[in-house]
């Protein structure tokens, strides 16, 4: 089946310092798909970029494709149509990502009117109906407030409301709940659930919380300094990484249960995009790391049915794939 | 919300009495008024007459006292060389004035603002450097500097407007030219770096992100939130109609305010000149008052908090 948005080669650059190298991801309909790694791996970058919301000074080259239609590089008022309209996107801090001068009804009208065709009371009604829907109590009279005059966590429940104002396809929640306290954190997250329950949309949760991605999506990606290093499906990934790097993220992870044990760092920092290794660009960091790594980048290749991982020493490796690698 | 207003309009009240006590000292300190009016070759019985005629042999805080009092009786005095009120002569050249700052003003807003929002939605392309160069040299350029090449342009050398005087609409042309160009500068730069600031917030990306079309996150969402700042230069603009206007006056001979005080400072002219200070102050109090009622009005964060300051 077609895909609800596929991204092929993504590739982004900043002044020639690429940040981004040929990403390659796909999302199904009503499909909840995890995006975990450290800040500056590129997972906010990926969907900014694909929704054409980076500054001129990027330069995004690769593929987009929403329903199968090339969107990367589509014309402003097409690109419009599709912000908010088929795939909509909340932010880290909500206090900031709403605009201070506005009211909520202003700010949520204006998804009504650009993408439902609505105007005047019918605005004021859903706008109202929205509202209850993510849990703003009084929201009648709360239509007329500023962002200012709620709470972080309403905040993220007014960006969610407007994110559903255009009955999107597609909602990609940029670490929703990072700004949030742990209990509103957890609302947060189940009104998500929730939200994704009654309209049955796809999403794309982006955080470097493992655990909040464990709970809410049904496949991950692991990215790590511009690329999916692996991806596979969320109990999967945590039950038996592939990646070493993978393997890192989850080894530095307290159990829950079981006898208490020391918790693993991953030795040394992220690579300077400007000063990218020449192979994997894990391999400085990497424990099993041979000479074979420090050639030329792992590509992502399927293991199994329904994983892909970017590293030529897993486990699961046949050696004849090792071995065909290392031929090219 | 009345308190805060009956606050505010106090705090103006202190602010014109300071400016005035200031005025009234510096000016008795620095030249005696008897001299200057009568000439120093005057015979000393005229020179003590004229004193005791104005008061000016009076104790100086005796003075002050009789002063503040005329002032709360609304008399502002009389002008020494002509013995005619002083407010009569001042509001004489309001209109003059009135009549260069007042367009000079539009012509600032009409140039400066757009061409600040323009530089900053094309920040760093070629139309930015030349529009930020050209506000550079606008604002660093001093206003008689650039009123003498003017002059010299159009009226020495083309010979297409009049260098100095009041006759027709012709005469006004390049005071008002002078005057608004520096201020286009100024407030171009201003904007600018309001726009640039606006620009790169969370939620202009929020309004791209849900389809709003550049045009409109642009005017509906990113002009509002730059406004606020800008407001505060184009207050100060409005505070400087009345006064802002006397180095050009004098370069251009316009019959306005501005020469009126030169003159008026230069004989020691006290009342008159003490009468203008108190207009200027007034005009700029009442300006900045208007800008802080106006911030309430554009950034609903400041109104709450007023709000509940007047609890």
């Amino acid at each position: 089946m077609q895909p609800l948005v596929s991204l092929d080669g993504l590739t982004v650059a900043f002044n020639g310092i690429k940040v981004l190298d040929g990403i390659s991801l796909s999302v199904g309909r009503g499909e909840a798909v995890g995006l975990v790694g450290e800040s500056g791996s590129g997972k906010s970058v990926t969907w900014l970029a694909a929704l054409g919301l980076l500054p001129k000074t990027a330069a995004v080259s690769g593929s987009v494709k929403l329903e199968g239609t090339e969107i990367l590089g589509a014309s402003p008022s097409t690109m419009d149509r599709v912000r908010g309209g088929r795939v909509a996107m909340i932010f880290q801090d909500p206090a900031s990502a709403l605009n201070p001068v506005l009211t909520i009804r202003r700010q949520v009208g204006e998804s009504l009117a650009l993408h439902r065709g609505l105007s005047g009371a019918a605005i004021h009604a859903e706008a109202r109906r929205l509202l209850d829907l993510v849990g703003i109590p009084d929201a009648e009279r709360r239509l007329s407030a500023y962002p200012h005059e709620f709470s972080g966590g309403q905040n993220q429940r007014i960006m969610i409301a407007m994110a559903l104002a255009g009955n999107p396809d597609l909602l990609i929640a940029d670490e929703p709940t990072t700004a949030l306290d742990a209990t509103i954190q957890a609302q947060i997250l189940e009104l998500i659930r929730r939200v994704r329950r009654e309209t049955g949309m796809a999403i794309v949760l982006i955080s470097h919380d493992l655990g909040v991605v464990a709970e809410n999506c049904d496949r991950v990606a692991v990215m790590y300094a511009g690329s999916v290093v692996e991806e596979a499906p969320s109990v999967e990934l945590f039950d038996d990484p592939l990646h070493p790097y993978a393997h890192g993220l989850i080894g530095s992870l307290p159990p829950i249960d079981g006898p208490r044990r020391r918790l693993t760092a991953i030795a040394g920092t992220v690579p300077d995009p400007k000063a990218m290794p020449r192979g994997c660009a894990f391999a400085p960091r990497c424990v099993h790391a041979a000479a074979l790594c420090g050639t030329k980048p792992p590509r992502l290749r399927a293991v199994g049915e329904n994983r892909r991982v970017a590293c030529v020493i897993d486990r699961r490796a046949r050696a004849t794939d090792i071995i065909g690698q290392a031929a090219e | 919300m009345a308190r805060y207003f009956v606050i505010r309009i106090g705090r103006a009240m202190i602010t014109i009495a300071l400016v005035v006590t200031f005025a009234f000292v510096v000016l008795r300190l620095s030249g005696d008024p008897a001299l200057i009016i009568m000439g120093p070759e005057a015979p000393p019985e005229v020179i003590a007459a004229f004193r005791k005629a104005w008061g000016l042999d009076d104790p100086i805080w005796m003075q002050y006292f009789d002063y503040f009092g005329a002032i709360a009786k609304g008399e502002l005095g009389r002008s020494m060389r002509d013995g005619r009120p002083a407010i009569t002569l001042v509001l004489e050249r309001i209109p003059a004035t009135l009549t260069l700052t007042i367009p000079a003003l539009l012509l600032k807003l009409a140039i400066g603002i757009p061409g600040g929002i323009f530089a900053a939605l094309h920040r760093n392309s070629l139309i930015d450097r030349a529009v930020m160069i050209g506000a550079v040299a606008g604002f660093t350029v001093p206003s008689f500097v650039l009123g003498l090449v003017l002059v010299l342009i159009f009226a020495v050398q083309l010979g297409w407007l009049p260098s100095g005087g009041q006759e027709t609409w012709r005469h006004a042309i390049l005071p008002i030219v002078t005057l608004g160009i520096g201020g286009a500068a100024v407030l171009a730069r201003f904007t600018r770096s309001a726009m640039l600031e606006v620009l790169g917030q969370p939620y202009i990306r929020t309004a791209s992100a849900k389809g709003v079309s550049w045009r409109a996150v642009v005017l509906s969402h990113a002009l509002p939130n730059a406004a606020i700042p800008t407001v505060t230069i184009v207050g100060f603009m409005v505070g400087t109609l009345i006064a802002g206007a006397v180095v050009v006056e004098s370069v251009f001979s316009w019959p306005g305010v501005g020469r009126l005080l030169v003159v008026a400072v230069a004989n020691r002219d006290l009342a008159v000149v003490q009468c203008i200070l108190l207009l200027v102050a007034a005009t700029m109090v009442t300006s900045n008052l208007v800008v802080d009622f106006l911030y309430g009005f554009l950034d609903p964060r400041l109104r709450n908090r007023e709000a509940a300051g007047a609890h």
